[in-house]
């Protein structure tokens, strides 16, 4: 506990405690419409691209990582999730294969390239995320904020018509609704979560962020509001309580918050159980 | 709606063509035919859902503000956490403009289209655990809060039990004799010929489009149906 209080005196260990909370609510909100509508693995082959994207950009020397990976993985997202059931790259086979070569790639560009002495240092903390998420400065701070706020608000007015085009996309084009568009949106709120999450667990473990916390509250909870609501209220929950054991206990951060999600997960499937049958 | 010498089908394979036939308002069309001829990507295509290859669909103006459609059951909703009313007012979202929130209009209208369909009681209840006949019921219901001028149903009682189905037949008179344009895929050729009032046969050798009574007596009716159909003919 006095360990807890030492670091809460550092801005940093606050700056790491808002951005986790932040990337821990968004992910989880959009992840129920990924997870219903059986986009999981998307998910995880955009973190992978994500990752080729980083090493790309620390190789060249961007100042700010954030401008070459942001669009990247945004473009992605919006070709892996455009309409039409006959995209090109849809089956999971072509998620696996543009995953892996992204990964490949991305360390390959890194060894080859080294432009710092810890080569694997680097790229295990950019696929486990590790401590990085302590050396956030305010700017990237307030970057993620003002991007964790967009995608909530747009969460909250689009609510009903996600719901409706998770549910039944063709109904709802068919009476009107421009699902299309709201394909689009999804698609770049996700690449935009994905990066910020990042920072936290790394590209490995984001898939986690994403469906972890619906998996869960789906065991409990019949309807979607209440999956939505608690899905966020579990999802912030183990990320909290991830970020501080492995402060004080000094294990990897990124493993230890899924670790807790796992946890969490296990828990929900009795409590669910429990309760269907009572 | 006017359909003339349409083609349909995904990637320019062409599943049917030559397609012709027109609906009126307070129509009852029943679209029937072999496996692989084609009536889900018809309708898919009337929908807007696939572009047609050739032909064309001239839409009345009162069709042109939305269509209610009752898709075959999709893998995603069977598992799927929401409950009747959430899943009924999501049919009113399309008349609501740039809102973001149902208002108590949205709500009134769902209420109505809920009770019409006698599900009242099962509101709250989660879509998942509800009977395939029940299921049906909230899509109609959802249907009715889209649009009360034309519906679409894609085997509607696919799966069902003869008790269930007839019910379901019964309900989808009901939204029809209120004034409910509807087109229906149908394996169930006597129920066709006893409910609707005219036929769209789709075969691959040709096809078929009339009354129900010219259906009967066209070459097509013994061709397709061979038992049942005399029946239904009798």
């Amino acid at each position: 506990m006095e360990k807890l209080q030492l670091y809460f005196q550092y801005s940093f260990v606050r700056y790491a405690l808002i951005v986790g909370v932040l990337v821990a609510l968004c992910s989880s909100l959009l992840g129920v419409t990924l997870v219903l509508k059986r986009f999981s693995f998307i998910g995880d082959g955009l973190s992978h691209v994500a990752f080729g994207a980083m090493c790309a950009a620390s190789v060249v020397g961007l100042t700010d990582n954030m401008l070459l990976v942001m669009p990247v993985t945004i473009a992605t997202a919006i070709f892996l999730l455009r309409p039409g059931k006959k995209a090109a790259l849809k089956g999971d086979a072509a998620i696996a294969m543009l995953s892996v070569s992204s990964l490949a790639i991305g360390y390959l560009l890194m060894n080859v390239f080294a432009t710092s002495a810890n080569v694997s240092g680097d790229v295990c903390s950019t696929l486990f995320g590790s401590m990085s998420i302590l050396t956030l400065n305010k700017t990237e701070v307030t970057v993620c904020i003002v991007l964790s706020v967009a995608v909530i608000l747009t969460y909250v007015l689009m609510y009903n018509r996600l719901f409706a085009v998770t549910f039944d996309e063709d109904f709802a084009k068919a009476s009107g609704l421009a699902s299309e568009r709201y394909q689009l949106i999804i698609a770049v709120i996700i690449a935009v979560i994905i990066v910020l999450g990042m920072n936290l667990v790394g590209s490995l473990l984001i898939s986690a962020l994403v469906v972890f916390p619906t998996l869960s509250s789906m065991r409990i909870s019949h309807t979607f509001r209440g999956v939505v609501i608690l899905s966020a209220i579990l999802s912030v929950l183990c990320t909290v309580v991830g970020m501080l054991l492995s402060m004080v206990y000094s294990t990897p951060l990124g493993a230890t918050i899924v670790g807790m999600d796992i946890l969490m997960y296990m828990i929900c499937a009795v409590t669910g159980r429990y309760l269907r049958r009572s | 709606m006017k359909i003339e010498d349409l083609s349909t089908g995904y990637d320019r394979q062409v599943v049917a063509e030559h397609i012709t036939f027109e609906v009126h308002k307070g129509d009852y069309l029943c679209i029937v035919g072999e496996n692989g001829a084609g009536k889900s990507t018809l309708m898919k295509t009337i929908l807007g859902l696939i572009p047609p290859i050739a032909g064309s669909i001239t839409y009345e103006e009162n069709e042109k503000s939305g269509i209610g459609y009752i898709p075959q059951q999709t893998d995603i909703q069977k598992d799927f956490p929401a409950t009747v009313k959430e899943i009924v007012l999501s049919g009113t979202l399309a008349g609501m403009g740039h809102r973001p929130f149902y208002s108590k209009k949205e709500k009134a209208k769902a209420k109505e289209a809920i009770e019409m369909m006698d599900i009242w009681g099962l509101r709250d209840a989660s879509f998942r655990n509800l009977s395939g006949g029940q299921k049906q019921r909230v899509l109609l219901a959802r249907a009715l809060c889209a649009t009360r001028e034309i519906m679409l149903l894609d085997e509607p009682v696919a799966g069902l039990d003869p008790k269930v189905t007839e019910d379901l037949y019964r309900l989808i008179r009901e939204i029809n004799d209120s004034g409910v344009t509807v087109i229906m895929i149908s394996h169930d050729i006597e129920a066709a010929l006893t409910y609707a009032d005219h036929i769209l046969f789709l075969g691959k050798k040709g096809s078929f489009f009339g009354t129900v009574e010219e259906y009967k007596n066209s070459r097509y009716a013994e061709t397709f149906s061979a038992g049942d159909g005399r029946e239904a003919g009798a």
